[in-house]
């Protein structure tokens, strides 16, 4: 297999905010004191006039977005995961998602995998907390060039999007031209034995687990579901009908999050047996990325073992 | 539109306002008594609007927010007097199916209501965001927003504060409705806001004074604010009132924050406001 490039997620993100904020004038951006870490640094560079500095004050920024939102500007909040939505959780659900207002709030550092700064900013709810919004759109892209392509449809996108992206430098794998379609699952690898669903750094996660799955004679069969919410449910049960069996797997608490959403779907259309690769309902620490990723059982061992274990329960 | 004239379409709305929370028995009468001046002369006088044409967007209009959506009862009778809304539409306040939610949404379409509010403390930081828009599309219309002074409580109004004062956001002007009461009692009992006229100021605002039960007062201090702005400062209408303004009983007291009154209590209360332009 040919070395792939690493790359951060919020890397992505700066990249995309750039190109969206050149092809649509309309396009603006607020940050609370976190420019560099959210890379929205070229796009403040660029359009001066268009980038807003609001100091570390998230609650006034969002609700400051939603005001602007109102004369067709699109814009875009930037900070940390767990200051873009727990903390704001109010704002948004009364300014942005009740009021439909064409925000997009883009979070950064989600998931345990911003690392050493422990458990007060690994955020591992937020997808719960923006999913149960009625008119949000949850977006959770897998590395560097799927970011930056949902950045640039989220910024088409007409309503509430919340795009959730991370910290590490992690394999750049999908096209960097790919088109970004939201609510559209991306199928990476056909199979019949065991349906993985996965968001985010799982994604890659669970290629790697493809090949030693196979070495064991589990064709499984991987699909990204970069848009939590509206799930594609045609995709997910077009391929629980073939494997019969599914894994879920994510940076996020295992109440709330992608393994919840797929199980509903399962519970209500189509019962089969179902593990999930979650964090499960503990908080972070401190630590390494790839520490974290080992010792809360998002890595890809736990994949093949959550696989294994399914697939005998069909 | 001249003082007395203001004067009588105040008086109609203080009789939309007891009405609308008789009917339904639910409701916020006092602050909303207390408010109506204030709305009257933006919405009647002041601002430049084109309520038959009601735009989400605002632009090339001045925009009014209202950030304590719980004096609705006042915002939809000046809205519906003002034409943005039938009249006859007011009798559905609060009830199930209509667009008059019991604080003010977008969702149902209302016309001339741009955002939600209800949870408090959040409509100044829209107001600021609504007039940067502005600026960034060469719009010199200006942005109005009337907060509650219990909702200065609120931590993100002083975000919103601090931030219109630094970045000088001149084509904003709030309003406070200082009629010095909460829920739960005085505001000096329950949270004292201390010299509201030194805080805005010390966060680089321009403070005017007034008694927002005036109506010539409210005029002179709108026209005044108006002159003022564009001069790189943000501007507040710190105005003094009297939360249940017009009707004895209400007066004096936060005990009619969200009571509606009986039967007999409105019949008192209309008997002591005029009906000038025909109840809906």
């Amino acid at each position: 297999m040919e070395v792939l490039e690493k790359k951060d997620t919020r890397s992505g993100f700066g990249a995309g905010l750039l190109e969206a904020g050149r092809r649509n004038p309309k396009v603006v951006a607020f940050c609370a004191d976190l420019t560099g870490s959210l890379k929205m640094g070229d796009f403040a560079k660029e359009f001066p006039e268009r980038f807003f500095q609001t100091g570390i004050a998230e609650a006034n920024m969002t609700n400051m977005a939603a005001g602007m939102a109102l004369s067709g500007f699109v814009p875009f909040t930037g900070t940390f995961a767990a200051f873009a939505t727990g903390r704001v959780y109010d704002q948004i659900r009364q300014c942005v998602a009740y009021s439909n207002k064409n925000v997009k709030i883009a979070a950064s550092h989600a998931g345990i995998t911003l690392g050493e700064d422990g458990a007060t900013h690994q955020i591992l709810e937020d997808i719960g907390l923006m999913k149960m919004l009625p008119n949000m759109t949850v977006i959770v892209p897998c590395d560097y060039n799927q970011t930056k392509n949902a950045t640039i449809a989220a910024a088409e996108y007409e309503g509430p999007v919340y795009l959730r992206f991370g910290r590490p430098k992690v394999p750049n794998f999908t096209p960097a031209d790919q088109k970004f379609e939201i609510g559209k699952a991306q199928l990476l690898q056909e199979g019949k034995d065991v349906s993985i669903f996965a968001c985010g750094h799982l994604v890659w996660k669970a290629m790697e687990a493809l090949p030693i799955l196979k070495e064991m004679g589990i064709e499984a069969e991987l699909i990204n579901i970069h848009t939590i919410k509206p799930l594609d449910m045609d995709a997910v049960l077009k391929s629980v009908a073939k494997t019969r069996c599914v894994v879920t797997a994510e940076e996020h608490q295992r109440n709330g999050g992608l393994g919840d959403s797929i199980a509903q779907v399962l519970a209500l259309h189509h019962p089969a047996p179902i593990e999930m690769v979650a964090v499960n309902d503990v908080f972070g620490q401190s630590g390494t990325p790839d520490e974290l990723m080992k010792a809360y059982h998002l890595d890809t061992p736990d994949i093949i073992e959550a696989v294994k274990k399914v697939v005998v329960r069909k | 539109m001249d003082i007395n004239e203001l004067k009588r379409v105040a008086s109609q709305v203080r009789r939309d306002i007891i009405r609308m929370v008789h009917g339904c028995q639910s409701g916020h009468p006092g602050g909303s008594l207390g408010a109506t001046d204030l709305v009257t002369a933006l919405y009647f006088d002041q601002m430049q609007i084109d309520p038959a044409n009601f735009r989400m967007d605002g632009n090339g209009e001045d925009m009014f927010f209202l950030s304590n959506g719980h004096i609705s009862p006042m915002f939809y009778s000046i809205l519906a007097r003002r034409g943005y809304f039938p009249v006859s539409e007011l009798s559905t306040f609060r009830r199930l199916g209509t667009r008059l939610q019991g604080h003010p949404t977008t969702a149902e379409g209302l016309p001339g209501v741009r955002i939600a509010s209800g949870s408090l403390g959040q409509g100044l930081s829209v107001a600021v965001g609504a007039a940067q828009a502005k600026r960034l599309n060469h719009d010199a219309h200006l942005v109005f927003v009337l907060m509650g002074d219990g909702e200065q409580d609120e931590g993100q109004i002083w975000e919103a504060a601090m931030y219109a004062g630094a970045k000088k956001i001149d084509n904003l002007i709030g309003i406070i409705d200082y009629n010095k009461k909460q829920i739960d009692g005085p505001t000096d009992s329950v949270m004292n806001l201390g010299d509201m006229r030194a805080k805005y100021e010390a966060f680089g605002w321009k403070v005017i004074e007034l008694n927002g039960n005036d109506m010539q007062q409210v005029v002179d201090a709108l026209r005044l604010a108006r002159k003022e702005a564009g001069q790189g400062q943000p501007q507040l209408l710190l105005a003094h009132t009297e939360m249940g303004m017009g009707v004895d009983f209400m007066m004096g007291t936060h005990k009619w924050h969200g009571t509606p009154p009986n039967d007999e209590q409105a019949a008192n209360a209309l008997s002591q406001l005029e009906e000038t332009l025909g109840d809906y």
